[in-house]
């Protein structure tokens, strides 16, 4: 338990606030949150944090509940671990999810925590972890396919004082960059991560100025209710007390194995709701384990639940009493230290399609298509011809799910401000040529509403080097729903200089690659939603135009019919349409494309690759 | 030969400032708007100021002009079919964009799926490559190019745009392309990336370029329109466009690149609050021009607005120097509503437009806006001056009171709030381009105009600590004193991405001589004489590694004694002061500019009468307001009929014909030489 130290040890009062000055509040500490994503973006150097934004920014109170964030609070866990003091002028930096219940979920991501003091006092938190380049390890980027605990994967920082009462432990800080590849984009990415935790403390004691501590802290009180009261609402009206199952599948964990499966039931009781993942597969000896802290689930949870409701409001903590999470202890998503994490990625993403998947069997305005793969990342690494050593870490997307709302975008990101690193940049500072960055046509499922199309983007080396890939959804679909189709898997492959062809495994390290080798990076399209068979013939033709949907797949998919000129033929589209209503059976609200059963037996022929082996649990 | 002329056209009225050159007097006018051909209410107006000031259009020697069509093109989605050229295997640049979704996890399942500005279906290949160096590595394949060009032109494209992988590095291949294109359409208007924006980035560079295509031919029609028609009544004429930086721009230039002008209308409303600002006396300024649908800020440091690298219009953010304008959807005519989920009150950024509009303007509206919310605290007198329109105060109550009724709170109560939340909105927008740069607003004059920033102002300036707020004569025209008193101004700029020790100061003084000639031809051109050039020199600088530049000032004298380190170091200082740390990290270049302008206009702004301090000539009635919760009684002015040195106590309510102007209690307002009103804290009264 952290022993926090305040020159101030009156307790905060608290007053009556008006409403106006709850939503004032509400709005400087949103614009808080929006600066310390710009502070970072400009001072950071490695294109994960600069360029794509792999980071999560936080504010809290003083209790350390989040007032504005994305992630959830981790602050209570850490403070009851952290055996030290908290001072003012005090930064933590920890970088080992074991030691904070999860709020990290591998050794990659460096989380910055500083308490903002006000006139002696702790008047809240502010917080931020980013995706590091490189931590160290067997592998570059730092994510070994092959490790079975969290000791191969590079320096693991425990919750440890960066700065001390205002002072830097230069020392620690040059021991820890000593661990790893790329210290130039480690120490600078830490600094502006940091600036940024920074910033937000400057503008939460503007605040207390501005509006004095104690109606400042009355008003996140009031901010932490309403999030509640609002959540108690939707949870009453929209969440039955019958349970509700969804399932879903990890394809493999790098090793030949599995796939894993993720079980999730939800139900209501006694006003809360309770989120159960009993069922779920035993971790893994490899490093797909996804450490999930309770809290972060719930913002997730929570953060489905509003979006529709109310856009604008600001997610915190305030309803965490209102639902239970329950993961079984040595499960894949609750592993007992020291299990491997570093490659989590992928259960992180299946979460949401299965948070998507359970909201949505009673709420059709909830329910979207399955569109999370996972953060497909690729590692690129080697020696220049000048003897300088380079190192890429890039995150992919594929395709958003089609949803309620419409088309889901092609080749657009599922996860917040990420955004890709523009090829004339990867040209510039990397020995690579782009020979293709388009998306797959026919790659997003068919639908009344299409998914998304996935990305192939063709890499050509132009410096020999070895390459890692970390990707899912190559095995099992991106579930179509209402009658829409499933994307398309994703699939990697190399095409050498001899014009042979290679195919990847989705999770793969130290594949090396010479100069004039070709890597193409397909990825995943997003689930369609809603009949293909009711979408505009006139809609799809000129798809077929832009090359998202071809000639072939209008026809097979969505029943319409083109003459050579890409015209509509009425009377066969007509025919065709109907005599595929008549032949396909019913409609079930999820399709899958395939059981597990078919999708073993025709994994070699359809991917290329061997069936993983179903895995093996002592 | 002695008149200039700056006009802006704004949404409802084409307003005209002209001045004479010899002797700095002015004549103002305004006419309707003529949306369909808006050079038609310019030309109105041309010939209405010219009886008005008793002169022949022929003495109109330079006429200045602020125009907001090339973004009105964008944001009505009336631009031209564009048809983009771009390297093989990279057709879906904008469809794919940089994969962005935007609000936050869990945003994509609302976010609406966008559409590019080039459609795909009129978007060809080009089999070339040029690698990042510039080394071509496949030669352009002329006979596919002519092939595909068929299919834009059986699409019938009106521009056509060729943005090529790495063509910043060289463009010999888009310069090609460019030639073949012209010869199989003769006429078309083709924008390359090369000359747009010659910077690395492949979507950024490409859709700035195609947003030019997209504007051209509206842009130019309409420019080229003008010229004529204006030519045919004045003979020789110099004519400029506003450039979104604040400078000037001829027809032949604004015609190729609109993409320049797409902020002309809000850097004419900065160039003019920094001109009057500064005849009183006032040059670190933050301005806060506030409409019917949204406020633009900005901030002046010395005399000189900032300027930005981006633009945003609408859903798209297009590189291109401009103003530093913020734009937060914050204005008069901003919706209030209350989600029931929530029970927060939300201000905007729906706005209720100029129809219907508010509910007390009596066209249908029933909406809850801000400027519903003035009429009910009484900020607004439903009798504006000059009897054009006469407020529906019923319905403002009727309409805020939906919004009282869903908090639980009475009308009065839910009106401040109204105007509390839409002030704070713009108070983030205030802040972004002060405290978040550095800079403390406290040092700092906010200036209010537009037609409802005189109204907001005084509230701004108390949540800023700016004093003090300065709200100019005809507050509502302020964009065409911009336009008319704005300088000409060059700027070449050149990417040359170097580290300090990959260079040296000699090879860096090299290139900025270079660019500084070419900046001093183009003014040549446009009649200005070496002598009354100012010039300056601009690194975009960073340390190795990050994505983002700083630009810092440079002079070549120092470059010669001290060499790049003294730029490094003043980068460094600006680091800190930014982002709170600097860096041992190298230095890299990454833009040289040189920067040309004319010399200060002569032009100096009308004085009014010296009164005797005491305003009760101006006395016009009284209104009943509420602030913070408290009655008072403020009595209400004919700001025409205010003088040089008089002092008006808050709380008091100044109207004129285009806006009204709020002084809230326990402030006072004192009228300049200029006829500006100067707020002030009671507690900042001289003694």
């Amino acid at each position: 338990m952290a022993q926090i130290v305040q020159t101030n040890t009156a307790p905060i009062e608290r007053t009556d606030i008006d409403t106006i000055t709850v939503d004032i509040v509400e709005n400087a500490l949103r614009n808080a949150r929006y600066e310390m994503d710009a502070v970072l973006f400009r001072t950071a150097m490695s294109p994960g944090i600069r360029e794509q934004h792999d980071e999560f920014p936080l504010i809290a109170d003083p209790d350390g509940k989040m007032v504005v964030g994305q992630f959830g609070s981790f602050i209570g866990g850490f403070l009851d671990n952290y055996k030290g003091t908290v001072e003012e002028g005090d930064v933590f930096l920890t970088s080992d999810p074991y030691s904070c219940d999860g709020a990290i979920s591998h050794a990659n991501d460096w989380l910055v925590l500083m308490p903002i003091y006000f006139e002696g006092r702790i008047v809240g938190w502010s917080a931020m972890f980013g995706h590091m380049t490189d931590v160290g390890g067997k592998v570059p980027g730092s994510l070994p396919t092959d490790a079975e605990s969290i000791h191969e994967e590079g320096v693991v920082i425990p919750p440890v004082k960066l700065y001390k009462k205002g002072e830097l432990n230069e020392e620690m800080l040059n021991l820890i960059l000593n661990q790893v590849r790329m210290k130039q984009w480690n120490r600078s990415d830490l600094n502006a991560i940091v600036a940024a935790c920074r910033t937000a403390g400057r503008r939460v004691t503007e605040l207390c100025s501005r509006f004095g501590t104690s109606t400042y802290i009355s008003v996140l009180d009031a901010l932490l209710d309403r999030n509640f009261r609002a959540m108690s609402q939707l949870i009453a009206t929209s969440i039955s007390e019958e349970k509700l199952n969804f399932v879903d599948y990890l394809d493999d964990d790098g090793m030949g194995f599995g796939p894993y499966k993720i079980s999730c039931t939800m139900w209501r009781e006694n006003g809360k709701v309770i989120l159960d993942f009993e069922g779920t597969d035993p971790q893994s000896k490899g490093p797909i384990n996804f450490y999930l802290n309770e809290n972060m689930l719930k913002m997730f949870f929570g953060i489905y639940m509003i979006m529709v409701f109310d856009p604008q409001i600001l997610w915190n903590d305030g309803f965490y009493p209102l639902v239970e999470v329950r993961i079984p202890k040595g499960s894949l998503l609750k592993p007992i230290y020291p299990a491997a994490l570093s490659c989590r990625t992928h259960a992180l993403g299946r979460i949401f399609d299965i948070l998507g998947g359970l909201l949505g069997q009673r709420q059709p305005e909830f329910l979207n298509a399955a569109g999370f793969s996972s953060s497909p990342h690729l590692m690129y690494s080697g020696t220049d011809k000048n003897g300088e050593w380079f190192q890429l870490y890039q995150i992919g997307f594929g395709g958003i799910p089609g949803r309620p709302f419409g088309d889901g975008p092609d080749g657009h990101s599922l996860w917040p401000s990420f955004t890709n690193v523009p090829n004339e940049f990867l040209e510039a500072y990397f020995p690579l040529l782009i020979e293709r960055y388009e998306t797959v046509a026919d790659s997003g499922g068919a639908g009344l509403f299409r998914g998304g199309n996935g990305i192939d983007i063709a890499y050509r080396f132009l410096e020999p080097g070895d390459i890692s890939i970390h990707d899912d959804r190559w095995f099992t679909y991106p579930w179509g729903v209402n009658g829409g189709l499933p994307g398309r898997r994703s699939t990697k492959y190399l095409i050498r200089t001899d014009g042979s062809k290679q195919v990847l495994p989705s999770k793969c390290d130290k594949i090396h690659v010479n100069k004039g080798d070709i890597l193409h990076y397909v990825t995943w399209g997003g689930g369609g939603w809603g009949d293909p068979l009711a979408r505009d013939p006139e809609l799809v033709a000129l798809e077929v135009k832009r090359g998202l949907v071809t000639k072939q797949g209008a026809q097979s998919n969505y029943g319409v019919v083109l003459t050579n000129d890409l015209n509509i033929d009425k009377v066969a589209t007509e025919a065709l349409r109907d005599k595929m209503r008549s032949t396909r059976g019913n409609i079930n609200i999820f399709n899958f494309g395939a059981t597990l059963e078919e999708l073993r037996e025709n994994c070699e022929t359809e991917t290329g690759m061997i069936a993983p082996k179903p895995p093996q649990f002592a | 030969m002695q008149y200039r002329l700056g006009v802006d056209v704004g949404g409802t009225f084409t307003d005209l400032l002209l001045i004479d050159q010899s002797t700095g007097t002015t004549v103002r006018d305004k006419v309707p708007s003529t949306p369909a051909d808006p050079s038609i209410a310019v030309v109105n107006g041309l010939e209405r100021i010219c009886s008005k000031a008793n002169i022949s259009a022929t003495e109109i020697a330079h006429l200045m002009h602020g125009t907001t069509v090339a973004t009105n093109a964008i944001l009505e989605g009336k631009g031209a079919r564009v048809g983009l050229i771009v390297t093989e295997g990279f057709k879906q640049i904008l469809q794919v964009a940089r994969s962005f979704v935007p609000g936050g996890l869990a945003g994509w399942i609302i976010w609406p799926k966008p559409e590019p500005l080039a459609k795909l279906e009129d978007t060809i290949e080009a089999k070339e490559r040029i690698d990042a160096r510039g080394n071509v590595i496949r030669e352009l394949d002329v006979v596919k190019l002519r092939e595909d060009l068929e299919i834009l032109k059986a699409n019938n494209v009106e521009a056509v745009t060729i943005s090529l992988i790495n063509s910043f590095s060289n463009d010999t291949h888009e310069q090609k392309i460019a030639e073949i294109v012209s010869e199989v359409f003769p006429e078309i208007p083709i924008s390359l990336s090369s000359k747009i924006l010659p910077e690395i980035k492949e979507y950024e560079r490409t859709l700035t370029t195609v947003a030019n295509s997209y504007v051209r031919p509206t842009a130019s029609r309409y420019l080229n329109r003008l010229d004529s028609e204006l030519k045919s009544r004045t003979g020789e004429l110099l004519f400029h466009i506003l450039r979104s930086d604040g400078g000037l721009m001829g027809v032949d230039v604004a015609s190729q690149a609109p993409v320049s002008m797409l902020m002309s209308g809000p850097a004419g409303g900065v160039s003019g609050a920094v001109w009057i600002a500064s005849q009183a006396g006032y040059k670190n300024l933050l301005t806060l021009d506030m409409g019917g649908t949204s406020t633009d800020v900005a901030l002046v440091q010395n005399g000189v607005a900032s300027i930005g690298r981006e633009t945003s219009v609408g859903d798209l953010t297009i590189r291109s120097s401009s103003v530093d304008v913020r734009t937060v959807g914050a204005g008069g005519g901003s919706i209030a509503h209350v989600p029931e989920l929530t029970k927060a009150l939300r201000v905007g950024p729906q706005s209720a437009g100029a129809v219907p509009g508010p509910a007390s303007y009596g066209h249908g509206g029933t909406q809850p806006t801000v400027t519903d919310a003035n009429v009910v605290l009484g900020y607004l007198p439903t009798s504006l001056l000059g009897g054009e329109m006469q407020l529906d105060r019923e319905a403002a109550f009727k309409a805020v009171g939906t919004v009282a009724d869903a908090l639980g709170v009475d009308v009065y109560s839910a009106a401040a709030g109204i105007v509390n939340i839409v002030n704070e909105n713009m108070f983030g927008a205030l802040r972004l381009v002060s405290v978040q740069q550095g800079y403390d607003p406290r040092d700092y004059a906010l200036i209010g105009f537009g037609g409802a920033g005189p109204l907001h102002a005084n509230a701004l300036g108390s949540l800023m600590s700016s004093w003090p707020v300065i709200i100019p004569p005809s507050p509502g025209v302020l964009c065409a004193y911009g336009d008319a008193t704005t300088t000409l101004r060059a700027e070449s700029s050149r990417t040359f991405i170097r580290q300090f020790s990959d260079t040296s100061a000699e090879e860096v003084v090299k290139q900025l001589q270079d660019l500084l000639l070419e900046a001093k031809t183009e003014l040549t051109k446009e009649g200005v004489t070496e002598d009354e050039m100012e010039e300056r020199f601009e690194l975009d600088l960073r340390y190795h590694g990050q994505g983002f530049e700083v630009t810092t000032q440079v002079s070549i004298g120092e470059l010669k004694t001290e060499g790049l380190k003294a730029a490094g170091d003043r980068f460094d200082r600006e680091h800190e002061r930014l982002f709170t740390f600097a860096l041992d990290s190298q230095h890299e270049i990454v833009n040289l500019r040189a920067v040309v302008t004319a010399k200060d206009s002569i032009v100096s702004a009308p004085t009014i009468n010296q009164g005797d301090g005491d305003p009760s000539q101006a006395i016009s009635g009284e209104s009943e307001i509420r602030y913070a919760g408290e009655i008072y009684i403020a009595k209400i002015y004919n700001r025409q009929l205010l003088e040089s040195g008089d002092t008006i106590e808050g709380p008091a309510i100044l109207v004129e014909m285009d806006s009204t102007t709020l002084i809230i209690p326990g402030h006072f307002g004192k009228i300049d030489n200029f006829g500006n009103v100067l707020i002030r804290p009671n507690t900042q009264r001289e003694a």
